[in-house]
């Protein structure tokens, strides 16, 4: 069955406390390449049978409205993966 | 219902004209601070009525809290499934009809305030990322809400302050007009204890019907239970606040 991925980040210009504290334990891992780390969302929403554009339509809406809070994070993809 | 504490001194006198009030008591799925909040509205000498979130109806009650607590988990974000429960959807008419319904979010009650766009901005995680309860000193910056008029302007109160997605955060021009408008209401005092933006700890909507916090007044409400200083009941002055302004309008 077809799934609807939407990715949810915060925004740049917001501190990402989560982040911060897993790019401080990276080097304690030997990891030391790596200068800053975002953490995100990451939604499946299944859909049983075909998405239609209007399908589509309602992921979006419903990542705008309820996956997503505008004030401190951005939609940054909406895409269908056929399973 | 007669309530005596187990420890502690007398309870705080009331008023009974207040009696006639009644302040209604949301309780969500993971709501944990309604009873004390039910209890704080009694203890300020109104009367507590219990509203279930798939209420489609308010109950004709004068006002609102909205507790703290974990509801839903704070899956998603905190607050944010909260937002969408029938019951919200009538708080957030009657917050902003020209009735102006008193509403108090404490806490998650504050989270949930913002995710539904009644106040303005939002909570993050603490910028230590701890979860931490300690007293915490406030100072009443704003005390012209309808849940601040018995405190002075400029009072440094002391209540308990107990999460972990407390960071308030808005953007620059938010925070500018919060200032100029006098919406925010409370700061802390003393220490951030969570990264808060020009250490907000409350705001208010622009009607000041509307008032959220992260602090928690409803836990500082009896003798030899809250916070050592003070006897404890700072938060007291939140109920007997709204409390004041329905029974001396409705006369």
């Amino acid at each position: 069955m077809p799934r609807i991925v939407v990715d949810v980040m915060p925004k740049p210009e917001i501190l990402d406390p989560q982040g911060k504290a897993i790019v401080g334990a990276l080097p304690r891992l030997g990891f030391t390449s790596f200068s800053a780390v975002r953490q995100g969302k990451r939604f499946e929403l299944t859909v049983d049978g075909e998405v239609t554009d209007a399908i589509l339509a309602q992921a979006r809406e419903a990542a705008e409205t309820l996956l997503s809070n505008p004030v401190i994070e951005d939609v940054v993809n909406v895409e269908v993966v056929e399973a | 219902m007669t309530e005596l504490p187990l420890i502690g001194g007398a309870p705080v006198a009331v008023e009974p004209r207040l009696v006639g009030a009644k302040i209604g008591v949301v309780t969500f799925p993971g709501t944990l601070d309604d009873r004390d909040a039910a209890r704080a509205v009694r203890l300020a000498g109104g009367t507590a009525v219990a509203l279930w979130h798939a209420d489609t109806h308010l109950a004709d009650v004068d006002a609102v809290v909205i507790p703290g607590g974990f509801s839903y988990g704070d899956y998603l974000r905190a607050g944010a499934i909260s937002r969408f429960a029938p019951l919200m959807s009538r708080i957030i008419d009657a917050a902003n009809s020209d009735a102006k319904l008193p509403v108090l979010g404490i806490c998650n009650g504050f989270q949930i305030l913002t995710e539904s766009h009644l106040l303005p901005g939002s909570m993050i995680k603490n910028d230590h990322l701890k979860f931490l309860c300690r007293d915490q000193v406030l100072r009443v910056e704003n005390n012209n809400t309808l849940w601040t008029s018995d405190y002075e302007a400029g009072e440094e109160i002391t209540v308990p302050l107990k999460n972990q997605d407390g960071q308030y955060i808005a953007d620059d021009k938010t925070l500018d007009a919060l200032e100029a408008e006098g919406r925010v209401v409370f700061r802390y005092v003393g220490w951030n204890p969570n990264g808060s933006r020009r250490d907000i700890a409350g705001i208010s909507n622009a009607a000041g019907n509307v008032v959220g916090l992260m602090p928690h007044p409803e836990h500082a409400v009896e003798p030899g239970f809250g916070p050592e200083s003070n006897a404890g009941t700072d938060g007291l002055g939140f109920f007997t606040s709204v409390l004041n302004k329905i029974v001396g309008g409705a006369q």
